[in-house]
């Protein structure tokens, strides 16, 4: 890669890869966001525009962080920050939380990842099958159980590998889940062909993204 | 008179037998029985399987029953925390077992326990390391499902906001968490309060947990969570 190809473009930051995916958010949605870049989609999504918020740990109705003297010690969220609730949130058990999840009824998940496939799969859990301790929390029953599952994540890792793949090397979290992946170089749809590019970051030519992409990308339609 | 609240600790803590699987309560700190995994530390029950969403946090609480050597086998979604030492450690010398659980699989097996059903199927972790050795099933819908089996509790810890002497309960905000379904999946659910009412002072309409689902409770006014 030519250092011309570099400055040719802009990769997102963090603040408008979640800007880029609240975007698509229409209100009337239950949504629940992943722990990282994902949390911060929900600051983007105007408090007029009622998308309801979703936290495994039985929130629902999430409202933004709270003012520091505004504190409440017992109203946490998944990731064990303090948040709000909205007007009209309501509080459940473990068991009701995840059946919102298991049970179909989120329209969307947006979780980070280490790899999507074009097949659909995702691998955000573990990254590699001797893992020392696992942690999977709730990723598992988000990736399966949502209507829709998009990921949000940085297109390479930092040393360049690429993160959208053919096949997943790391251990699954779900089989044929994704829908969607936003990176800070592009926004791409999966579907049975493979991955389709829905946008990409500006300045940034189909070949430039495509030498950054494992997996075979097909232009956006004209 | 049906009286289920007990003036000590030990009173609380008594019986419990080497061997059993503890389910213990919270997210975070949040809901979570601080005073009643102090108690169990207290009382001496070892060779113990516990059950959490994650594995300790520092050398206090379930991390200290874990490095005193108490507990043989953990069953959590999330073994990571702030400061996770004392699990990292006893998992690296194979001190511990630990079984991974999806979060909604962990809640579920515990539901299912204290709902009589010994099994169910899900479509969580199909296709995943999670779902190795497990049977599957499709049904009408074309998918396929891993069955997961019932995780019953021998003994259960919560924390609760409010009780009353027939042991009916309510939780503060998201210290809900797995409290009402762990006081469901045991055959002995102790109970730590913040308040004690007056029978009747619950309106029926907003009782969390019914009483028929706990068996002791402890008047512990704990304060706020903290240190997650």
């Amino acid at each position: 890669m030519s250092d011309s190809a570099i400055a040719d473009f802009k990769p997102l930051s963090r603040q408008q890869m979640a800007a880029r995916v609240a975007r698509d958010i229409p209100e009337g949605w239950y949504v629940n966001l992943g722990i990282g870049i994902p949390t911060q989609v929900a600051d983007h999504v105007p408090l007029e525009r009622e998308v309801i918020f979703h936290s495994e740990n039985g929130v629902l109705g999430m409202g933004p962080a709270p003012a520091p003297d505004k504190i409440e010690p017992w109203l946490i969220n998944a990731g064990k920050q303090y948040v709000t609730l909205r007007k009209g949130g309501s509080y459940v058990h473990h068991a009701d939380s995840f059946a919102m999840i298991r049970g179909g009824h989120l329209d969307l998940c947006v979780l980070g990842g280490f790899q999507v496939a074009e097949n659909g799969d995702l691998a955000n859990w573990a990254t590699s099958v001797n893992d020392t301790a696992p942690a999977v929390g709730g990723a598992m029953d988000l990736a399966a159980g949502a209507k829709r599952l998009w990921v949000l994540m940085e297109h390479t890792t930092k040393d360049g590998t690429s993160k959208i793949v053919h096949r997943c090397s790391y251990p699954l979290t779900a089989v044929g889940a994704v829908k969607r992946v936003y990176t800070n170089l592009a926004t791409l749809d999966i579907t049975p062909e493979g991955f389709a590019i829905v946008d990409m970051a500006p300045g940034l030519s189909f070949e430039n993204l495509q030498a950054r992409t494992e997996a075979k990308l097909r232009p956006a339609a004209a | 008179m049906i009286n289920k609240i007990v003036q000590s600790i030990a009173e609380a803590m008594a019986g419990i037998k080497d061997g059993s699987t503890v389910l213990v309560s919270g997210f975070g700190a949040v809901g979570q029985p601080n005073v009643l995994i102090d108690g169990l530390i207290e009382q001496g029950a070892t060779d113990l399987v516990a059950v959490a969403n994650n594995a300790g946090v520092g050398h206090v609480g379930l991390a200290r029953l874990m490095e005193l050597g108490r507990v043989r086998k953990i069953i959590c979604s999330f073994p990571r925390s702030s400061d996770p030492v004392v699990f990292e450690t006893l998992y690296r010398t194979g001190k511990i077992e630990l079984e991974i659980v999806p979060q909604g699989t962990l809640a579920e097996r515990m539901h299912a326990a204290g709902a009589g059903i010994p099994a169910f199927f899900t479509a969580t972790a199909v296709g995943t390391l999670l779902a190795n050795g497990k049977e599957t099933r499709q049904f009408d819908d074309g998918r396929t499902y891993v069955m997961e089996k019932s995780l019953p509790g021998d003994v259960a810890l919560v924390e609760a906001w409010e009780a009353d002497r027939w042991g009916n309960l309510t939780f503060k905000q998201s210290g809900r968490n797995f409290n009402p379904v762990m006081a469901m999946a045991a055959k002995l659910t102790i109970v730590q309060s913040q308040h004690i009412v007056e029978l009747g002072d619950i309106p029926p309409e907003n009782v969390h947990t019914p009483g028929i689902f706990v068996d002791r409770v402890l008047h512990v006014p704990y304060g706020d969570p903290s240190g997650f």
